[in-house]
Parts: structure tokens; C-alpha cells; sequence
């Protein structure tokens, strides 16, 4: 199930870093022309083509592109505020640690959606404002899988003798407990990039995500909905594409957690 | 008898926070000399874990500046936490689980200590500890240092460890119940082995138990801690045939091998926040006194290099106790 999972990453990876040489139509992702709307998939266009004349298999390759981006930006973002504040909190006890672990439980009592379309709201709404409010739901599941390593490890021998000889905090954290933490974070991003795939593309079907005429699989399906159900392959294609890509971060973040786990190593030696 | 390699002398420690101070070590002066084993016997919680991080440098965060003084080789060490002297110190730990970075491969980890305190290339390095490891009998050695630490068992672990504190040609090894997470047979076989290894090298040895048969079957001397303070101390043989301060009797009476009915002592260890005045044994010392509760009781010294906590040993020698 992982190698299936990796395969369809591997495979959006390979068609988002090519999308423009692969499509058929690149300029499709501007260009509209209005007399061949609506065509069902025909050998020119295998995927019809949608309100708007544009060939839908260009753009659901773009959409690729987009969405990947979104979600590779939106899971690092997250990282650069999660794992430093996991770290800092786990190592050492006080108010401040205490303090640090209280915002991360308010950060994660937010609800994505209703954040990211109150900011959507009170900024403009478009794909960078959702993309913030994703980064600022999303950072709290780092924050909290790294403090619970550090935790674990600073009472550790290893991390004592470390201290012993003189190796500063921050040598002794970011070298030899993060990458004890390493296999957890990355299983936790895994997953973080199907998810946010899937919120963007909510996100974009409600209107406050990616705005038109960007390619984009969630704006495509919520155009589509006037269409139906004549103009049936408008909806269905962009929406396989969020759930194949979805699917496919998902079974790979399953997989390399089990990979992780070091009791299901150690029974599998 | 020469100087002593190790000489600890009225070491306090004390863990502080706002408002309550744990006295977790008071006036503690202990001594090892060259080429012997000693060894530290109390139960949980009397500052044996303390002590040896003292000696060790790796004093908990919340340790207040530490008084006294623990000469190492001539050397005060205790004031400087990344004394180099240490690398001289070679340390064997109770649990041999967390004690080396489950993510870097342990043949990298204990190279990495030679590489600061041991002279040679990182080719000669390797060889001693190939050396170290066949000394140890660890199964493969040459495979074992390219070996992730969870891919040992833990009697393996452990055999990798000692290798790791004799890696750096130590002239003192503390051991910190290194049995304690062992079965029996592996705690037999590598209780067999430091005894073996000390021995060869001629190299002295802490020992911290809570284990009377381990403490017999290891030990030249050895001191009793209690409460922090130490209760008494002597050669092995002497001091659990012929115990002189009441709490070490009453301990010994504890193990079920010596007991003819089994007791307890009466109370528990008190908390280090509120140590009682005076003797620290003396709430739940049988013969206390009313004095006992006013003023530490020195250490008097008795024949045969032993030493007792106790002023009133010689009396309670005949009494109900034994």
C-alpha cells in the first residue's frame, strides 16, 4: 500500500516540476475559448473541456503544480514554527514552557476551515491567505510530536553526558535529539500535505482559496457544479485528482509510520 | 596504603527551587583507593545517583553549586564541569537503554569519546575498541560497531557500554547499578566481567548498589549511605558480619538470605525537603537518644579502617538488635 502511495506521489511530483512541457494547452491557464465549451473527452481533449472552452487535462496538470506547491509551502511553514517551539518547550520546565504548550493547545482547538475563512474574510481573499491560515492551524501537530521527544530524551544519559562536556543547548537539541524526533516529524508532514491538499481544494471550491482563473482543482469543481450533470467530466477529473493525490500522501504517510515505529522494526528483524 | 586515587571529602549537594531546598547530599566523604573496589550501598532515593553524577560532572540543572571537594588523581574536579581529568573516569550507567542516541550507530558514539580523550588516530581507535569489545565478549565485534543501539539485547548493551568506559584507558571506573536492568544469569555474567576487567588492569572502582550480594561478592570496602549522609564505613567482610551503626543492621536484617524472621524497619526515608535534625537515622532508630535529634554525629573512627556514624554503636553492639 506504501510503494502505491509513494508511486502516485512520485508521480504528481514528477507531473507538478513538468506540468507546462506535459500539458497539452499550456496557455489554457489564461486563455479562454468560448466556442468549443463544453466538449465531452474526445481524442483533442481527453479529459472535455470545461465552462470556458479551456482543455480540462491542462489544467488539472497545472492544478498539480499548484497544489503541490501549496502543500510543500504550507508544511514547511508549519515546521519552522512548530519544531523550535517543541524543542524549546520540551527542554526545559517553567512558565515559559508551560506558556509555549498552552498557545500551541489554542492553536490546535482552532478549526482550519472557519480560520482560514475568517481570514479570507478580513484579508484578501486568495490562495496566500489561506495558505497562512493552513501554516497557522497546521504548526501545533509539529510543536507537540517534537516536545514530546525532547521530553523523553532530555533525562537521557546521552544527553547528560553531551551537557557534561560542555556542548551548548542548542548544539546538543538541534543535533542529537531532532533527529530522534526526525522519522515522527516527517511521518506528521506526510500526512500534513494530503490534508492540506484536501483543505486548499475546499478551500478553493468555497470561493476563498485560489481565485480564477488560476488552474485549480477545488475552483474547478465549484465552477462545475452549474454544469451538472450534463457536462459530467468537468467536476469528475479535477475531483480525482484530489483524491489520488489525497489517497496517495495518506498511504505513504501510513507507511513510513510503520516504518518509524520501532516496535514493528525490531518484530520485522 | 598510597593516596587515594579518588578522595571525596564533606560533599553537599543541594537541589533548589524557590522556597524548598532538597539537601540531597550533606558531609559525604568517601575514598577509593588505587587499585580496589568500593562500594556505595543505600536504598533509593539516600543520593548514591548524585553522587557519582558529581563525581561525574552531569549534576542535574537544578543543583546549586555543589560544596566539599572530589579529588581525582591529585585534582579537585568538582568545581569544573567539563574538567578533562574526567576523561580519565571512565562511567558504566544503570540503564543501558537511553544512555547512547538510539540514531547514530554505537561503534561512531564511543569513537567519538576517544576522539576527545584518547591519543591515536581514529584507525588505532578502532582497533583498541575492536580489542575492547572481543575483552567484553560481545558477539561480531567488528559488526557491532557498525550497529544502530537498538539492534543490541540488553545484557549486549551493556557489555557495549563497560567497552565504552574502558575505551579511554581510565584509571577509575564509578558503575552506577549496572545490573540493576539485567536478569540474573547476565547480571552474573557481567558482574564476573568488571571484576575480571578491573582486576587485569589493575584499574578502581566505584560501585553503587542497592544489593547486599552483589556489594559481598564485588567489593573490598565499602560505605553506607543514608539520608544523604554517610552511616558507616569499612572493608566489606567486616562491616555486613559485624554491622556498627543501627541502621545498617537493621538493612541487613532486611535481607531475606541473613533473616531468620524477616523485618522491616519501622518508618520511611525521609523526604530530602525536611531532613530531621541531628542524626537523620534517629526517628526511626530503635535506641535514639533525646541527643541524637540535636547535632550530627561525627564519624568515629574504629579498629580495622572502619568508621561509624554512630556514638552509641559500642552500646547497641549488645542489645536487643542483633
Amino acid at each position: 500500500m506504501a510503494a502505491i502511495g509513494l508511486f502516485i506521489v512520485l508521480f504528481a511530483l514528477v507531473v507538478a516540476i513538468f506540468a507546462p512541457w506535459i500539458a497539452p494547452f499550456p496557455d489554457d491557464a489564461f486563455e479562454s475559448h468560448i466556442m468549443q465549451r463544453l466538449r465531452p473527452p474526445s481524442a483533442e481533449f481527453p479529459f472535455g473541456t470545461d465552462n470556458l472552452g479551456r482543455d480540462l487535462l491542462s489544467r488539472v496538470i497545472l492544478g498539480t503544480r499548484s497544489a503541490i506547491l501549496v502543500a510543500v509551502s504550507v508544511v514547511l511553514a508549519a515546521m519552522l514554527i512548530g519544531v523550535p517551539i517543541g524543542l524549546a518547550a520540551g527542554w526545559r520546565d517553567g512558565w515559559m514552557s508551560e506558556g509555549l504548550m498552552r498557545v500551541t493547545d489554542v492553536f490546535l482547538a482552532v478549526p482550519q476551515l472557519i480560520l482560514a475563512l475568517a481570514l479570507g474574510q478580513l484579508l484578501a481573499p486568495g490562495i496566500g491567505t489561506a495558505m497562512v491560515a493552513l501554516a497557522l492551524t497546521y504548526w501545533p501537530f509539529f510543536a507537540r510530536t517534537v516536545f514530546a521527544e525532547t521530553r523523553r530524551l532530555r533525562g537521557s544519559l546521552f544527553v547528560d553526558a553531551l551537557a557534561g562536556i560542555g556542548a551548548h543547548p542548542i548544539r546538543i537539541l538541534l543535533l542529537h535529539v531532532l533527529p530522534n524526533a526526525a522519522p515522527a516529524v516527517l511521518v506528521r508532514a506526510t500526512i500534513g500535505m494530503g490534508f492540506t491538499i484536501l483543505t486548499a481544494a475546499i478551500l478553493g471550491f468555497l470561493g476563498v482559496g485560489a481565485a480564477p482563473p488560476t488552474p485549480d482543482w477545488g475552483l474547478a469543481v465549484a465552477e462545475a457544479r452549474q454544469h451538472l450533470p450534463e457536462a459530467w467530466w468537468f467536476a469528475t477529473f479535477p475531483g480525482l485528482a484530489i483524491m489520488l493525490l489525497v489517497l496517495g500522501f495518506n498511504l505513504l504517510g501510513d507507511g513510513l509510520r510503520d516504518a518509524a515505529d520501532p516496535r514493528l522494526r525490531r518484530s520485522r528483524e | 596504603m598510597s593516596a587515594p586515587l579518588l578522595e571525596i571529602s564533606r560533599l553537599a549537594v543541594e537541589l533548589g527551587g524557590r522556597g524548598s531546598v532538597a539537601q540531597i547530599l550533606d558531609d559525604v566523604s568517601i575514598s577509593v583507593p588505587a587499585g580496589s573496589i568500593t562500594g556505595v550501598v543505600g536504598e533509593s532515593g539516600c543520593g548514591k545517583s548524585t553522587l557519582l553524577r558529581a563525581i561525574l560532572g552531569i549534576l542535574p540543572r537544578q543543583a546549586r553549586t555543589p560544596r566539599g571537594r572530589i579529588l581525582f588523581e591529585g585534582r579537585d574536579i568538582l568545581p569544573d564541569r567539563a574538567a578533562q581529568a574526567r576523561g580519565r573516569i571512565g562511567f558504566v550507567p544503570q540503564d543501558p537503554y537511553l544512555s547512547l542516541n538510539p540514531v547514530f550507530r554505537a561503534g561512531d558514539q564511543i569513537l567519538e569519546i576517544m576522539r576527545r580523550h584518547a591519543p591515536g588516530t581514529r584507525t588505532q581507535h578502532k582497533a583498541r575498541l575492536i580489542e575492547l569489545l572481543r575483552a567484553v565478549q560481545l558477539p561480531e565485534p567488528e559488526a557491532a560497531l557498525g550497529k544502530y543501539p537498538h539492534q543490541f539485547s540488553g545484557g549486549q548493551r551493556q557489555r557495549l557500554l563497560i567497552a565504552a568506559a574502558l575505551s579511554c584507558e581510565p584509571s577509575l571506573i564509578v558503575a552506577d547499578e549496572p545490573t540493576t536492568a539485567l536478569d540474573v544469569t547476565t547480571q552474573r555474567e557481567i558482574l564476573g566481567l568488571l571484576r575480571e576487567l578491573t582486576r587485569a588492569r589493575g584499574l578502581s572502582m566505584l560501585f553503587v548498589t542497592h544489593d547486599f550480594g552483589v556489594l559481598a561478592s564485588l567489593c573490598d570496602q565499602v560505605a553506607v549511605l543514608y539520608a544523604g549522609r554517610v552511616a558507616e564505613t569499612g572493608p566489606t567482610r567486616q562491616v555486613l558480619d559485624a554491622p556498627a551503626h543501627p541502621y545498617t543492621r537493621m538493612l541487613l536484617a532486611c535481607h531475606p538470605d541473613r533473616a531468620v524472621e524477616l523485618a522491616g524497619i519501622p518508618g520511611t526515608v525521609p523526604p530530602a525537603t525536611a531532613q530531621p535534625s541531628g542524626c537523620r537515622f534517629h526517628p526511626r532508630c530503635p535506641v535514639s537518644r533525646p541527643s541524637c535529634a540535636e547535632a550530627p554525629p561525627p564519624m568515629l573512627p574504629l579498629p580495622g579502617g572502619r568508621a561509624v556514624a554512630c556514638p552509641y554503636h559500642a552500646e547497641h553492639l549488645e542489645s536487643a538488635l542483633g
